[in-house]
């Protein structure tokens, strides 16, 4: 059979930088080819440099990209260089897209049926009605709940994995050979990321897709792809089968991917003292929000009757699904939202009706997101010395400089970093100098909200040890906030599952992972993508 | 695209609310104007044809005899019927006065309105889309030319051009839609011009950097993917969701040529309520003053409420929700 894309000696360069420098690879039908590595690494471009949608301005494209459509390998189109009007007729026809972020990628004042049609009638001519009809299947294909009454639904109206199903009823509207899968499932919770690889799988299986899927997650590309391209700064570092790629990694960096990515089994926390005394108090936490919007108000019970204890040295590990509310937990913690009932105690301290920044010094926080948690404008070292200068400290009149240099190093940063802005650091870098501002002040409580959720999984693998590190050298207490159990299980003494604002189990995180009690543990347990390949699991 | 007729009406009632109460809150401010101006306003309004007489007649007039508290119940009353009591210089009722002004700064702000679309959209909208390329670069600086200039000398320069040089169009004066619509054309041309230029000068800028801001979303992107033409991209992709922060502008932009053009109603001698207001103020004409604040006050609220209302319309997350 012959391939359904076969690219050869691709290049695409930027001014003077080449940015995919020389690769081919070969999609065969009904397969799957998996291409990972980290940011920056050329993946996307690659392939959409391969399938004639690149649209960087300055990008120069070189060598050869062929699309074959039709079983007895009848159509051949060069993609290349291809005029635009020929690139239209294949993308959304021959050729369907998914793109990462599943919140931007859709038209948010178009109606879902819109967006389905619309290439319907651009390809197939179709009527009005008779698209209508095809994206009503599209949408029951791929398990929208509703789906009549949401054809006239807007994004906005559906969540995070409800729109990924929905792009993914675009990309295959008609019927496309080849779907190429731009990090589909990054921007979700492992437990939906687990249903759209499924769902992706069984659609593929029904239609004889040939997929390519990218991610920087090889723990992902391992239940995805039969073959796996490992990318390494626009170069091909490994290309293999995936059960060989992952049994037996030969490169370094294969190495490096696999140890990254987030799984079960892997080395916890720092052991620690199971008797320390408790630090954190929270009882019976109640937190409620208004939603105004133009048809009323309505309350969102978004954390309901929550407690816990967080011992000194210690962390919890508070995990769930988007809107399970653990984030606002951290939130109410870190003063930002006020709860409507319960209490949380800070070594005897009242921390909901705090008097004084004493408190706001003890407890601080990590946010999700490095590229928006620190000032644009200031230098990195300012970023981190303005919770000394607002707290007036150190107290002992050393140079804040000197205290910033120290707090650089022990994020394992050089002292120099001080002068960079932010944009001159990568992710992981951002993610380090905010670690860095959070320890400032000395803080007894860090909360870590999804800290490490934004990064790769080779970059979350460094931060998640840097945070270890940092845990048993200053005996630090975390409240670490994720919905990747993976994560949590690396990182917790204890575990709290929470599910739509309540507690669905709490435990020490060895009985949790050995024994979970509750259906929603397990699932939760499920979703994290299994150690081996699923096509050596298939065999066996 | 499917309307919720409730949920817009919904809407509608809520907004219609709030501009009562920022309505009312004027009607305050402009009634505390006559009270915390300094010294007298009768004596100052009468300047130097000052009797005993014409200050009694006047005070009893203007009621500012009586308490303040009675004074505003009076003024509200007055006001939410439509009377906004007698202008101190003519004797005759400002809300007569006003009226008479409207049709004139109405067609102005209309005739410039459509002027500035019809030359910023197409105008922004290449612009973005040519980002970078010569024709990006003569649209930018012509946009900033027309920002820079000052109306009046745009007005001057579109009077010497078409009216003195070539004798095309009248250089002055407006005549009213309803006595002569060719007339009328023909004499609205130059200064709706001259406001719609300005105007259009900055809302191109507007639409460029919209257009520029919506190209770059990862929806676009989904858009080309499914191959769609590129006319179809543009339009049903990128300018419907341009479309929400150029009303915004566009809207501010009809508000203040409603609210008066005082210099380019001037060149023109157009009988507008910028020069209206102008006037009263030089003759310390209080009670005018005080409805032609209100009137531009309410108008600047309708605009809003219009925008607003177009706001829920394109965009289905303001609707719904």
């Amino acid at each position: 059979m012959s391939a359904v894309l076969r690219v050869a000696d691709l290049r695409v360069s930027i001014g003077r930088r080449e940015i995919v420098q020389g690769l081919s690879f070969a999609v065969e039908p009904e397969t799957t080819l998996g291409i990972v590595g980290e940011s920056g690494s050329g993946k996307s471009m690659t392939v959409l440099a391969a399938t004639g949608l690149l649209d960087a301005p300055g990008a120069r494209v070189s060598g050869s990209s062929v699309l074959t459509t039709g079983s007895d390998g009848g159509r051949s189109l060069e993609l290349v260089g291809a005029r635009s009007s020929a690139l239209r007729r294949v993308h959304g026809d021959k050729v369907g897209f998914v793109f990462q972020d599943p919140t931007t990628s859709l038209n948010p004042l178009l109606t879902l049926e819109r967006q389905i049609t619309e290439s319907l009638e651009a390809h197939r001519s179709l009527t009005r009605r008779a698209a209508a009809g095809r994206a009503l299947e599209l949408l029951e294909a791929v398990g929208l709940p509703e789906p009549e009454q949401r054809l006239q639904a807007y994004p906005h109206q559906l969540s995070g994995g409800q729109r990924q199903r929905v792009m993914i009823a675009i990309a295959l509207a008609c019927d496309p050979v080849l779907l190429v899968a731009d990090e589909p499932t990054t921007a979700l919770d492992v437990t939906t990321q687990a249903q759209i690889i499924e769902l992706v799988r069984t659609l593929q299986r029904e239609r004889g897709t040939a997929v390519v899927w990218i991610s920087h997650d090889l723990g992902v590309i391992g239940q995805v792809a039969d073959d796996v391209l490992v990318l390494q700064q626009g170069a091909p570092v490994e290309h293999r089968g995936v059960v060989e790629l992952m049994d037996e990694p030969r490169h370094p960096y294969t190495r490096e991917l696999l140890a990254a990515r987030p799984r079960l089994g892997m080395s916890g926390p720092p052991p620690v003292d199971a008797e320390g005394d408790v630090l954190l108090s929270v009882r019976d936490l109640d937190v409620r929000f208004t939603v105004a919007s133009a048809a009323g108000r309505r309350t969102v019970h978004a954390v309901d009757g929550v407690s816990f204890d967080v011992r000194r040295g210690r962390t919890l590990g508070i995990v769930g699904e988007s809107g399970s509310g653990k984030s606002t937990i951290a939130n109410v913690l870190t003063g930002l939202v006020r709860p409507a009932g319960g209490s949380a105690e800070l070594a005897g301290e009242d921390v909901l009706n705090r008097a004084s920044n004493d408190l706001r010094r003890r407890i601080a926080m990590v946010f999700q997101d490095p590229f928006s948690s620190l000032d644009p404008r200031m230098r990195v070292g300012d970023s981190i010395a303005e919770p000394l200068r607002v707290h007036q400290l150190p107290s002992d009149r050393r140079p804040r400089g000197e205290r910033v240099a120290e707090l650089l190093e022990l994020v394992d940063l050089p002292a120099a970093f001080a002068q960079r802005y932010p944009h001159e650091l990568s992710g992981g870098q951002r993610q380090r100098v905010s670690i860095a501002r959070a320890l400032a002040l000395e803080p007894e409580l860090v909360v870590l909200d999804e800290s490490t959720a934004s990064l790769d999984v080779s970059i979350q693998a460094r931060v998640l040890d840097l945070l270890r590190r940092l845990q048993a050298e200053l005996s630090l207490t975390f409240v670490f906030i994720a919905h990747d159990l993976a994560i949590v299980q690396q990182m917790s003494h204890d575990v709290l599952v929470m599910q739509r604002g309540r507690t669905v189990e709490h435990a020490p995180a060895v009985e949790i992972f050995a024994n979970p009690q509750q259906e929603y543990t397990r699932r939760l347990l499920a979703a994290i993508p299994p150690d081996r390949p699923r096509a050596a699991l298939q065999d066996s | 695209m499917s309307l919720a007729p409730r949920q817009l009406l919904v809407f509608l009632g809520r907004r219609l609310l709030y501009s009562a109460v920022v309505l009312l809150g004027v009607l305050v401010l402009v009634f505390a104007l006559v009270q915390v101006v300094p010294g007298d306003p009768i004596r100052l309004a009468l300047g130097t044809r000052y009797t005993e007489e014409a200050y009694q007649a006047l005070l009893t007039a203007s009621g500012l005899d009586r308490p303040l508290l009675e004074q505003f119940v009076s003024y509200l009353g007055h006001a939410l019927t439509g009377d906004l009591g007698v202008s101190f210089r003519s004797g005759e009722p400002v809300s007569v006065l006003l009226m008479r002004r409207l049709p004139a700064t109405l067609s102005l702000a209309v005739v410039g309105l459509v002027i500035a679309s019809v030359i910023s959209i197409p105008a922004g909208v290449w612009s973005a889309l040519h980002e970078g390329r010569a024709s990006d670069a003569i649209i930018r600086v012509t946009s900033q030319f027309g920002v820079s200039v000052p109306d009046f000398w745009m007005g001057m320069l579109l009077i010497l051009l078409f009216s003195t040089t070539f004798g095309l169009l009248p250089s002055s004066g407006y005549v009213a839609f309803s006595d002569d619509p060719g007339e009328w054309a023909r004499r609205v041309v130059l200064p709706g011009l001259t406001v719609g230029l300005v105007a259009g000068a900055i809302m191109t800028r507007y639409v460029r950097g919209a257009v520029l801001e919506v190209a770059s979303m990862s929806y676009v992107r989904t858009a080309r993917s499914k191959g769609l033409p590129n006319g179809v991209v543009v339009r049903r992709h990128i300018m419907r969701n341009a479309l929400v922060p150029v009303l915004t502008i566009a809207g501010i932009q009809f508000a203040s040529i409603l609210g008066g053009v005082i210099v380019v109603e001037v060149v023109f001698a157009w009988p507008g309520l910028g020069r209206l207001v102008y006037e009263s103020v030089a003759a310390r004409d209080y009670s005018m003053i005080q409805g032609s604040v209100l009137l531009i006050a309410a108008m600047f609220l309708l605009v809003n409420l219009l925008v607003d209302v177009l706001y829920a319309v394109v965009d289905p997350r303001i609707r719904l929700s």
